[in-house]
């Protein structure tokens, strides 16, 4: 389900309407979704190397440090010794081997399905079809890993310890490990390997707090009983000129709530619709003018008829 | 102003809407920050039990509120809270335990039985693989430097004395340090299998050239000890581990065949569609190839040095290998077995 297509209303989203798509529910609604960008994923990834390498770092040191304290205890007899050395030499391995392949396997099976590098960076692994992440789904994009990032890694390191990076052939190998690990940027979805065989993606985060009426005033009552925004009365012909675009602007500009921007605002519409601009008062004229608009448009709305913006003459 | 004020003040029917509903709104992002923030335990049975209905009335309010309201502010509210609450509702829902449950009861075997072809197409390559090994061994033996590594063979080499090749399958090695020796082998093992599995999404070629690889090799060590007549203990020693672990590369083998087969010929299906099939079945299949790698390096690192006998280790190999293809053939046969 990846149309590059916003679900009506129009909406600006992201700042990259690139990434955005569409996902539907096993309900049939559509949801907006935003693709994280290469860089974000680079940067989680970034973090998780380097959360896996402290982690590592730590049990390297607690492992030296109890052996030193063995040192200390068993003095120099190096026969009773060699017990505890194995075990802690079998216990790093495997705790090696762990950190380098079930620490993305643990997190991205939680909740949250990220990651501490990813959770930093506000994104997330999801299925790709809308469904239920499973078990085999975040198994299989992570045992992928190994060829997309370790193997470069290793092709790096092992070639240049042995200077054998001037070879043709090895460059040649370099370049095609290197494909996999730039994989995300030749598709438009961002997959890597491990997605494309998972059948997940990895998309944004999003986190928006229910903001107030944004035009409370309208519903104010005065000390007389009419209602505060009855001061001022549009005419059909005043709200014809904005559309849904200019609606979502003055949306802004209200529940910002910046004076100089509230002014600036108040006295272009006065002059778009022939007003002459008080002053003090902006705040209430606009809140009228976007209620009054507001009412209009969803109004005709109901009856199926949209406009976009100023520039289209729908209705 | 109370709610009842408010609405009937409300002068835009879409912000009456709004002011009917946000209550159970804010419930739901309640629960769902909770959930998120990992203290689910802290809800009460109520909210529990309300989330899947609460989300549901969130995403009839999110198709009314799209097709009547002008909020954008509200919309994006609705729009983000929907996606939170379904990756809640429709999340990971099998704890650790639940699922190494459902995969022991069947589900690694069903998955190795679905990928039976590869399986086939894997065993042909190995054994092609060993065949080309021993033969190009037996026409010219420096190839045999060739494809075999270095720090391998300090004595397994052509030319080698009978009583040098004995002591290296019977030698009384160090029994001290085989814990280590089985944990590391285990480790490279697996990164070794989990490379054959990953590399097949490059349509399966690499897989196929890696296990080529492996088995030529194994060939070419099988011709240095046929030579002085060591052949069979040499597959005795060989089989104590190596039928689990060169039945787990096989599988691992046979994973990444599938899923590049998968991709380069997706049927029916859609390239990406197939690709995530194939996948999700492999990858089942990969978490039981690092299980029976577990196996094969205790095998290897005790078993092997202390079963020093030709017969026991056949015994030890063949019987794993029984204990697997029983496993494999016979296990989770019935489709639908209550909880799995």
């Amino acid at each position: 389900m990846s149309e590059s297509k916003a679900v009506e209303p129009w909406i600006r989203r992201s700042a990259n309407p690139k990434l955005d798509r569409i996902m539907v529910t096993p309900e049939g609604v559509s949801l907006n979704v935003t693709v994280a960008a290469a860089g974000a994923r680079a940067g989680a990834l970034a973090l998780d190397i380097m959360i896996i390498l402290g982690l590592i770092l730590v049990v390297t040191i607690a492992g030296l440090l109890i052996l030193w304290g063995f040192g200390l205890t068993i003095e120099g007899n190096g026969e009773n010794a060699r017990g505890p050395l194995q075990i802690l030499a079998v216990l790093w391995i495997i705790s090696v081997f762990l950190f380098r392949n079930a620490y993305f396997l643990y997190f991205e099976l939680g909740d949250r399905a990220a990651t501490w590098g990813k959770r930093a960076v506000g994104i997330r692994v999801a299925a790709r079809d809308g469904g239920r992440l499973t078990a085999e789904a975040v198994i299989a994009r992570n045992i992928v890993r190994d060829v997309e990032l370790f193997l470069p890694l290793m092709f790096l390191t092992s070639g240049e310890a042995s200077g054998t990076m001037s070879d043709l052939t090895a460059w040649a190998g370099f370049l095609w490990v290197l494909m996999f690990l730039l994989f995300p940027l030749f598709n438009k979805d961002r997959l890597r390997g491990g997605d494309v065989i998972a059948g997940t993606w990895v998309i944004q985060n999003v986190k928006k707090n229910l903001g107030d009426i944004v035009a409370p005033s309208a519903a104010q009552l005065l000390t007389d009983g009419a209602p505060v925004a009855a001061r001022y009365q549009f005419s059909d012909e005043d709200l014809s000129v904005y559309g849904e675009y200019e609606l979502q602007t003055l949306e802004n500009v209200l529940r910002n709530d910046q004076n100089d921007a509230l002014e600036k605002v108040a006295a272009s519409i006065c002059q778009k619709i022939g007003w002459e601009p008080g002053s003090g008062d902006e705040r209430i004229f606009l809140e009228a003018y976007y209620t009054a608009l507001r009412a209009r448009l969803e109004r005709s709305m109901k009856f199926g008829k949209r406009r976009k913006d100023k520039f289209s003459t729908h209705e | 102003m109370s709610t009842e004020q408010a609405l009937s003040a409300a002068v835009l029917r879409s912000d009456r809407f709004r002011l009917e509903r946000e209550a159970d709104w804010i419930r739901l992002e309640d629960i769902v920050t909770k959930m998120e923030k990992g203290k689910s335990k802290r809800l009460s049975d109520d909210d529990v039990l309300a989330l899947p209905t609460l989300y549901r009335t969130l995403l009839s309010s999110l198709s009314i509120a799209r097709e009547n309201s002008l909020d954008a502010g509200l919309i994006d509210y609705l729009e983000g809270l929907a996606l939170r609450s379904y990756f809640l509702v429709y999340g990971t829902q099998t704890s650790f335990r639940r699922w190494l449950g459902s995969f022991f009861g069947g589900g690694w075997s069903r998955a190795v039985r679905a990928i039976q072809l590869d399986i086939w197409i894997a065993l042909s390559v190995m054994i092609a693989g060993a065949v080309i090994g021993y033969i190009l061994v037996a026409g010219d033996s420096d190839w045999f430097y060739a494809l075999v590594p270095g720090g391998l063979s300090e004595v397994r080499v052509p030319g080698a004395s009978a009583e040098a090749l004995r002591g290296t399958l019977f030698g009384t090695e160090d029994s001290d340090g085989l814990g280590v020796f089985a944990a590391f082998l285990f480790s490279n093992n697996a990164q070794v299998a989990i490379l054959a599995f990953a590399l097949g999404f490059a349509f399966a070629i690499p897989s196929i050239l890696l296990l080529i690889h492996n088995m030529a090799l194994l060939g070419a060590m099988l011709w240095v000890f046929a030579q002085r007549g060591l052949t069979v203990d040499f597959i005795g020693w060989l089989s104590i581990h190596g039928t689990t672990e060169l039945f787990a590369i096989l599988l691992a083998g046979a994973a990444g065949i599938h899923v590049g087969r998968s991709i380069a010929f997706p049927g029916a299906r859609s390239h990406l569609k197939a690709a995530s099939d194939a996948g999700k079945r492999a990858a089942v299949v990969m978490v039981g190839v690092v299980i029976m790698l577990i196996c094969a390096g205790l095998l290897e690192g005790f078993a092997r040095q202390l079963v020093n006998n030709t017969a026991g280790r056949f015994g030890v190999g063949g019987g794993m290998l029984l204990l697997w293809l029983l496993y494999f053939i016979g296990f989770g046969r019935e489709r639908r077995r209550p909880g799995a």
